[in-house]
C-alpha cells in the first residue's frame, strides 16, 4: 500500500514537477496543486492518471493562520482509494478556478462551498448562494464568524459542565431569539433579492436552437418547497414549453440544520448523534461513516463482533432504505400509497430489531469509535435469523412479483431520464443510480472497508440508465443485502464489542481523514480534520442526495413535467442529507 | 341521553323513543370536528417518516378520524408541523399557515419544533414555531414515537371539545388576523420587529464607532 502510493506520487510530482507538491505535514497526505494550474493538474489527473470521478469536493479554514484549503478527493471509477488534492488561497480574497470545465459534477459542491466558505470559484456559470438566501450576511462556517446563539468556542460549554450554572442562551439575545444582524442595518430600506437570480438562470428567454415552427410561450413553474412530490421540502425551479422542461433548477437549504457548523463546536462523540439526523432513513450507515473516519484518525479498529454487527446494521439499513424508496417511488408515479403500505411493513420489523439494539426506533447512535454502544439483547438473534432466512427473502419476491412487471410502472419508467455511464461519472453521480447506468461501482468493492471483504456478494448493476433500471435495482441491491446478512448472521462470533473503555472524550491525534461508505443512496464521506482538541477543526459532510441532484437537470430538460415527479423519485433524496 | 330527570322534564312519544338524543351545540360541533381533523400533508424532516409510519398500517391514526391528508392548506384544518423550522422555510410556513382557512389548529411535533431541539443553536434554525404561529399541542421527543404522536392527537382532540361555539376566534366580530410573513434579510425579520431592529442595529453601530474611535484617541 505503502509503495503504491509511493510510486503513485512520484508519477503525478514527475509529471507536474513545478505546479505540483506532496502535503507533507503530520496526518495528512495527498498533494498541494497551485490555484493558476488547477484546471490543467485535473485535466492530467482525469485523462492521464484515470481520476475521473470527482466525488468530494470542500474547503477547509485554517484561520488564524491566512489561508484557505479547498480539498479535492478524487477517485478511479475503476475503483482504488483516494487522490487527496489541495488548493491553497488567501481568506479575504478566496478564489479558485472553478473545475466545472473538468468535473461538471462540481457544480453544486462549489456552489456549496462558495456558500457557506466564502471560497469564489472563477469561472463558474452560476455562483449563487445554494443553501442560504442571497443577502445573507457573512459565509458562516468560515473559523471567525459567529452565529447568534454563540456561547462559546466548543464544547463542553463551561455553564454546562463543570459549573452546572446553566441558563438559556436566549436571555442573552436582545430579541430573545435566534436573531443578529449588521450593525446600522435599517430594515425598514431593505429590498429582499427574491428569486431575481434564480430566474435569470432558469432563464426566460430561448437559447439558439430551441426555436421550433410553432410559436409558443414560455412560462415558469415552481415545484415545491411545499409539494407531495418533493419527498420533503425541495424545490424545482422549471421552465415550460407547453409541458415540455426546457431548463430546470434545483433550489434547496429549506431544511438546513447547520450540522457542519454544530459539528465543529461538538466534541467528536457528540457528532454521534447528529449524523443519525442526516439521512433520516438510515441512521445506522450515517454512523458507520462518520465512526470509520474518526478511527481513521485515531489508528483503532473494533473487534470481531462490533464488524460484524456494524456489517449486519448497515444492510438492514439498506434494505429499511429501499424498502421505502420503491413504495415512495411507486407513490410518486400513481400507485397511491398501497405498495408504500407493504414496504413500510417490512421496515417496521426492521426498526423493532434496531430499536432493541439501540433503544430508538430511527435515530440509532449505535456506533461508538472502536465498536458499537450495545451488544444484541437476549431473543433478538432469533428474531434477526427468521427475519433474514425467512420473511425478508419471501417479501422482496412478493414485491418484484406484484410491482416489476406493472403497466403504470413501466410505462412510466422506461427510456425515461436516462443518464449516460459517461455523464454519470462526470457528473459525479454515486449509489444506485450510477449502477443502473451500467458503471458497476460499490465502494463495498472498489475501496473495501470494514469487513465486506469477507462477504460473498454481486455489486448489482443495470444498463438502461432509466427510471424503471432504477427502480429494479433497488430490488437487486435488498436480495444482495439479504444474502449478506445471511452470512453475517451465522458467522457472527462471540467477544467484546468495544476496543478498550468505552470513552465519552476521545483523543483524536491531529490530521485528515475521509471516511466513505456505500450507503443505501451511494457514498457517504464523512471528511474530518482534527487538530488534536477535543472538538473537529473541520468536519464535512460529502451526501449522496445533495450531489446526485447535480444529474437532476440532465435528466429532466426534455421530458413532461410529470416526469420531473418520477426522476426525482428515482433519484431517492432526503433533505435531511441534502440540505444538511 | 335519556336519563331519569329526562323524562320528567321533557315528554318524548313513544314512537320515538330511543331514536332521540338530546345534547348541547357545542357538543355536536366539536364532535363533528374532532373525529374530522384533516392534517396537511406536509412534511419537514426527520419527524415526518414518522408521521408517515403513524398513517401507515401498523398505527394508523385514521382511527382517530384523521387519515385525509391534505397536500393543499386550503383544505387542511391542522398543521403538523413535523421538524425543523429553518429560517429559510419559516416564510413558507407562515404562508401556509395564513391560507389555512379556520378552523385550524397548529401541532408543533418533536423537539425541534418545539423549541429547536437539538439544533437550536444552528445559524438558519428558528427556535420553535411558536416563535411565529399559535401552538396548540406540543409534542416532546426526537423525533417523537408514532404512539407520542397519536397521543398528541388525541390531546388535540380534547382540546377541541372544550372549545365552544360562543368564543371561539373564528366566529369574533374582528375576524383572525393575518400573521405577517417574514422577509429575508441579513437574518430572517419579522415584520413586527421591525423598530426593535432599528434600535438595535443603530445600537451597535454607535458602540462600533467609538469602539473604532476610543483606540485612535490613545494613539494620539
Amino acid at each position: 500500500m505503502t509503495e503504491q502510493t509511493l510510486v503513485r506520487e512520484d508519477a503525478l510530482i514527475s509529471r507536474f514537477p513545478e505546479w505540483v507538491s506532496a502535503d507533507d505535514r503530520k496526518g495528512y497526505e495527498g498533494y498541494i496543486v497551485q490555484s493558476e494550474h488547477l484546471i490543467e493538474v485535473a485535466t492530467g489527473l482525469r485523462d492521464e492518471f484515470g481520476y475521473d470521478y470527482l466525488t468530494n469536493l470542500t474547503a477547509t479554514d485554517y484561520y488564524p493562520d491566512d489561508f484557505m484549503e479547498t480539498v479535492y478527493h478524487l477517485f478511479r471509477s475503476t475503483g482504488g482509494p483516494a487522490l487527496v488534492m489541495k488548493v491553497r488561497t488567501s481568506r479575504e480574497d478566496a478564489s479558485v478556478p472553478s473545475l466545472m470545465p473538468v468535473y461538471p459534477g462540481a457544480d453544486l459542491q462549489e456552489r456549496e462551498t462558495w456558500d457557506l466558505l466564502g471560497v469564489r470559484f472563477e469561472g463558474h456559470p452560476d455562483l449563487r448562494r445554494i443553501l442560504l438566501w442571497e443577502g445573507f450576511n457573512g459565509h458562516p462556517l468560515r473559523k471567525d464568524w459567529r452565529e447568534p446563539f454563540y456561547e462559546e468556542e466548543g464544547k463542553p460549554f463551561k455553564n454546562r459542565w463543570p459549573d452546572g450554572k446553566v441558563y438559556r442562551i436566549e436571555d442573552k439575545n436582545p430579541f430573545n431569539n435566534n436573531l443578529d444582524y449588521p450593525a446600522g442595518f435599517n430594515p425598514e430600506t431593505w429590498v429582499p433579492e427574491k428569486d431575481a437570480a434564480l430566474y435569470a438562470g432558469v432563464g426566460l428567454i430561448e437559447k439558439p436552437g430551441e426555436t421550433t415552427d410553432m410559436k409558443t410561450d414560455q412560462v415558469v413553474v415552481n415545484l415545491g418547497p411545499q409539494h407531495t412530490s418533493t419527498h420533503g421540502v425541495f424545490r424545482m425551479v422549471v421552465r415550460l414549453d407547453g409541458e415540455t422542461i426546457k431548463a430546470l433548477k434545483p433550489v434547496m437549504g429549506y431544511l438546513h440544520r447547520n450540522h457542519e457548523k454544530i459539528g465543529e463546536r461538538n466534541t467528536f462523540l457528540q457528532n454521534m448523534p447528529f449524523t443519525d439526523r442526516l439521512d433520516y432513513f438510515s441512521s445506522m450507515s450515517n454512523n458507520f461513516g462518520y465512526a470509520l473516519a474518526v478511527e481513521k484518525l485515531m489508528g483503532i479498529k473494533p473487534p470481531e463482533r462490533a464488524e460484524y454487527l456494524r456489517v449486519m446494521m448497515a444492510e438492514f439499513t439498506r434494505i429499511c432504505n429501499h424498502m421505502a424508496a420503491v413504495g415512495f417511488f411507486l407513490n410518486d408515479i400513481g400507485a397511491y400509497f398501497t405498495p408504500l403500505l407493504y414496504a413500510l411493513e417490512e421496515r417496521e420489523l426492521i426498526l423493532d430489531i434496531f430499536e432493541a439494539v439501540s433503544g430508538s426506533r430511527m435515530m440509532c447512535n449505535y456506533f461508538r469509535f472502536g465498536g458499537v454502544a450495545r451488544d444484541l439483547p437476549d431473543g433478538i438473534y432469533e428474531k434477526i435469523r427468521k427475519l433474514v432466512f425467512d420473511r425478508l427473502p419471501r417479501k422482496i419476491d412478493e414485491l418484484d412479483l406484484y410491482l416489476t412487471q406493472n403497466e403504470i410502472i413501466r410505462s412510466r419508467g422506461e427510456g425515461l431520464g436516462v443518464l449516460t455511464p459517461q455523464q454519470a461519472i462526470s457528473l459525479s453521480v454515486v449509489g444506485p443510480l450510477l449502477r443502473a447506468s451500467g458503471v458497476p461501482y460499490d465502494i463495498r468493492r472498489a475501496d473495501p472497508y470494514s469487513i465486506y471483504d469477507r462477504f460473498d456478494f454481486d455489486v448489482a448493476v443495470r444498463y438502461h440508465g432509466d427510471v424503471y433500471d432504477r427502480f429494479l435495482i433497488r430490488i437487486d441491491e435488498m436480495r444482495q443485502s439479504v444474502r449478506i446478512l445471511q452470512q453475517a448472521v451465522r458467522d457472527l462470533p462471540e467477544g467484546p464489542i468495544q476496543e478498550g473503555k468505552p470513552q465519552y472524550q476521545v483523543r483524536v491525534p491531529a490530521g485528515e481523514a475521509y471516511g466513505r461508505v456505500e450507503g443505501p443512496k451511494g457514498e457517504l464521506g464523512f471528511y474530518v480534520v482534527s487538530n488534536g482538541k477535543p472538538n473537529p477543526w473541520r468536519y464535512h459532510v460529502r451526501a449522496p442526495s445533495f450531489i446526485n441532484l447535480t444529474a437532476l437537470e440532465t435528466m429532466a430538460v426534455g421530458n413532461k413535467v410529470a416526469d420531473t415527479v418520477a426522476i426525482l423519485g428515482s433519484i431517492d433524496i432526503v433533505l435531511g442529507e441534502t440540505d444538511r | 341521553m335519556k336519563g331519569q330527570d329526562d323524562t320528567t322534564r321533557y315528554d318524548i312519544p313513544p314512537e320515538i323513543e330511543g331514536q332521540v338524543a338530546i345534547t348541547t351545540l357545542d357538543k355536536i360541533y366539536n364532535w363533528g370536528r374532532r373525529s374530522s381533523v384533516w392534517p396537511m400533508m406536509f412534511g419537514l424532516a426527520c419527524c415526518a417518516i414518522e408521521m408517515i409510519c403513524t398513517a401507515a398500517s401498523r398505527y394508523d391514526f385514521s382511527r382517530f378520524g384523521m387519515e385525509v391528508m391534505r397536500p393543499s392548506p386550503r383544505q387542511a384544518d391542522l398543521m403538523l408541523v413535523s421538524g425543523t423550522v429553518t429560517k429559510k422555510m419559516v416564510v413558507q410556513i407562515v404562508r401556509l399557515y395564513n391560507q389555512m382557512p379556520e378552523p385550524k389548529y397548529v401541532v408543533a411535533m418533536g423537539a425541534c419544533a418545539s423549541g429547536g431541539g437539538p439544533f437550536k443553536e444552528g445559524y438558519n434554525v428558528v427556535p420553535g414555531v411558536d416563535r411565529y404561529l399559535p401552538v396548540d399541542v406540543y409534542i416532546p421527543g426526537c423525533p417523537p414515537t408514532p404512539q407520542a404522536l397519536i397521543h398528541g392527537l388525541i390531546t388535540l382532540q380534547k382540546k377541541i371539545d372544550t372549545q365552544s361555539i360562543k368564543n371561539v376566534r373564528w366566529y369574533q366580530k374582528t375576524g383572525t388576523e393575518t400573521i405577517p410573513v417574514p422577509i429575508l434579510g441579513p437574518d430572517i425579520i419579522d415584520p413586527r420587529q421591525m423598530e426593535l431592529i432599528k434600535e438595535y442595529t443603530q445600537n451597535k453601530a454607535a458602540q462600533e464607532s467609538t469602539e473604532s474611535e476610543t483606540p485612535a484617541v490613545e494613539k494620539a
